[in-house]
């Protein structure tokens, strides 16, 4: 069953002209010219319970603005959209009572106060009961591995460990929808792992729905079965990842390392994609040439050391997809 | 939990966070009270020089002092989220973190600070104490009733004119100026009995700014006086009931600046 319902969603922005100079400004207080600028377009979509959806797009393709009509803050211009039967922006207490969301630039943590004291209050906010409230932090803090920074003033912690507490703070009104704003911008590699791990035991074991919003192609590899893709304020695709890089990037690739220097190959249907010393990228058109028959034309001719099939990296696909659609950064 | 309650979890983590920093505590309050000491030190040199005020006596321009700068100091404390709030909140874009949980955006700006500081309290309570010993101010039940009614209103007024501030920053950014001119010009203006102003600046201090709804009317009804003005004696002690108007209408001008952010965002 569909948890969120997206239809026709519009928004757009009335901003102040602003003239150039002294004059100019003086002259805009007295009359203001404004240009509206179109966020949204027209967007629909429908996310079901238990999905994790990577909700991606160039910056000013209107993602924040979605995310944050979604989750009550904004309201649109026109078109409708639900969650869990709720109309975001008119039932805002009851709405933001059942969603959690992280953004990973902003804390929402209290800064001068130690993280256990920042959770008790959310409760208190949330009106958890304490029972129940217990039962929840006490998983968090071992699922996350939270224990020892409890009593650290959220200042303190480094931004890794600052945005599993965040995580945590976002779960413990167990919300069933929980949406993640690049959440793992400024991380270090491991703390990065750390963080895609936990969204994703809380997505397939807990069941949390997960909109996830990132420039971290990583992230979306790591975790989304599905990609919602905006630019300029409509949806340029909404499907499952594996179909959406094979839609934009139909060739193949292979790797393939020799005894010696890399050799020129003339095959047709393949291309050389890169090439490095000893070790060379191929893409190849599955449609005219087979992986098997591939890899035995060059295991005849040259002396092959070995050979593994790759998929493309996904921000080569991204960026591929932006160009084809001429949705480069608004 | 309801909000009073939630409201008092919020203040007891903003006395801990400010804990966090004792040393600066200390300085700012000795800041404070030596501060608006000065201020009294000048009212007091006035009174060299013109022995009375408009008919009334350093005593009792000291209980007027005493009680608006009192009132001034009390709803200083509380109202922090909102006095910060153009720069905090919405220039920041944290507004967003409080539009995202389930509790009203007045209570949580609310619970965003209790300012520990009790510099200008002290001395506003030393200066109405002396005054009211100057004028021999009895203390009936009736009479500390009286007080805390107009102290009360005079928090409500200038909480009001904080939210008001507050409001104005979802249409500017440089709302805080302008409020200033209204709090701190409104203690300002009344620290001394209404009857030494211009009539156009009394009517303004009364009608549009009650300031001297919940500082002069009362205090004047506290002092056993009879109003130069010539307010009938039965209205002097309601009047602080404006304030408390004055906080709901900026209430629900708030709103009016929620809806507004939620059509245009930070």
């Amino acid at each position: 069953m569909a948890q969120v319902v997206v239809e026709g969603l519009r928004k757009t922005y009335r901003v102040a002209v602003r003239e150039p100079g002294a004059w100019g400004a003086i002259r805009g207080l007295a009359r203001r010219r404004w240009r509206e600028i179109e966020a949204l377009a027209g967007v629909s979509f429908a996310i079901g319970t238990g999905e994790l959806v990577g909700f991606i797009g160039p910056n000013g393709a209107g993602k924040s603005t979605t995310i944050k009509i979604l989750s009550g803050i904004l309201r649109p211009s026109g078109g409708a959209c639900e969650v869990d039967g709720l109309v975001p922006w008119r039932d805002r207490i009851r709405h933001v009572a059942r969603i959690g969301v992280v953004f990973g630039q902003r804390t929402q943590l209290w800064w001068d106060l130690p993280v256990i004291d920042g959770f008790d209050l959310l409760r208190d906010i949330y009106r958890v009961d304490p029972a129940r409230y217990r039962r929840t932090r006490d998983e968090l803090v071992g699922l996350m591995r939270l224990g020892p920074l409890l009593d650290q003033p959220v200042r303190q912690l480094s931004l890794g460990q600052r945005m599993r507490c965040e995580i945590a703070a976002a779960m413990l009104h167990e919300p069933r929808l929980l949406f993640l704003d690049e959440p793992t911008i400024g991380l270090d590699a491991p703390a990065k792992l750390a963080v895609r791990e936990l969204v994703g035991t809380l997505n397939r074991e807990r069941g949390v729905t997960v909109v996830l919003t990132t420039h971290d192609m990583q992230d979306i590899e790591a975790l989304a079965r599905r990609v919602i893709v905006i630019g300029k304020g409509v949806i340029l695709a909404d499907e499952p990842l594996d179909a959406f890089r094979a839609g934009v990037l139909a060739e193949r690739r292979v790797v393939a390392d020799f005894a010696g220097e890399a050799p020129r190959i003339a095959i047709p249907g393949v291309e050389e994609r890169a090439r490095e010393g000893r070790s060379l990228e191929l893409a190849f058109d599955p449609a005219r040439i087979a992986a098997p028959a591939l890899i035995a034309a060059i295991a005849a001719d040259y002396p092959l050391e070995d050979i593994r099939v790759v998929q493309p990296q996904i921000e080569e696909v991204i960026a591929r997809f932006y160009d084809l659609h001429g949705a480069g950064e608004a | 939990m309801n909000g009073v309650a939630l409201y008092l979890r919020y203040v007891g983590a903003s006395v801990r966070a400010q804990m966090q920093y004792p040393r600066s505590f200390l300085v700012l309050n000795t800041a404070q009270f030596f501060g608006s000491a000065i201020e009294i030190l000048g009212v007091a040199a006035l009174f060299g020089v013109f022995g009375r005020i408009r008919g009334w006596s350093l005593g009792e321009v000291a209980v007027f002092y005493g009680v608006i700068n009192a009132a001034f100091a009390l709803a200083d404390a509380p109202t922090r989220g909102f006095e910060v709030f153009g720069p905090e909140f919405v220039r920041t874009g944290a507004f967003d973190r409080v539009l995202l949980r389930p509790r009203t955006t007045a209570l949580q700006v609310l619970g965003y600070e209790l300012r520990l500081r009790f510099g200008r309290l002290l001395q506003a309570g030393i200066v109405f104490a002396v005054g009211a010993s100057a004028v021999r101010l009895s203390f009936t039940p009736a009479q500390v009733l009286l007080l805390a009614w107009t102290l009360a209103g005079g928090v409500a007024l200038f909480s009001g004119i904080l939210v008001l501030q507050a409001t104005l920053s979802f249409w500017t950014v440089d709302a805080l100026e302008v409020a200033n001119i209204l709090t701190y010009g409104g203690v300002q203006a009344g620290q001394y009995p209404l009857n030494v102003y211009a009539a156009w600046f009394r009517d303004l201090l009364t009608y549009v700014i009650p300031i001297g709804c919940v500082a002069y009317f009362p205090v004047v009804a506290l002092l056993g006086a009879s109003d130069p003005l010539g307010a009938p004696g039965w209205l002097l002690p309601l009047t602080p009931a404006f304030g408390f108007l004055f906080l709901a209408l900026a209430l629900s001008v708030w709103r009016l600046g929620v809806a507004k952010y939620g059509s245009t965002g930070s």
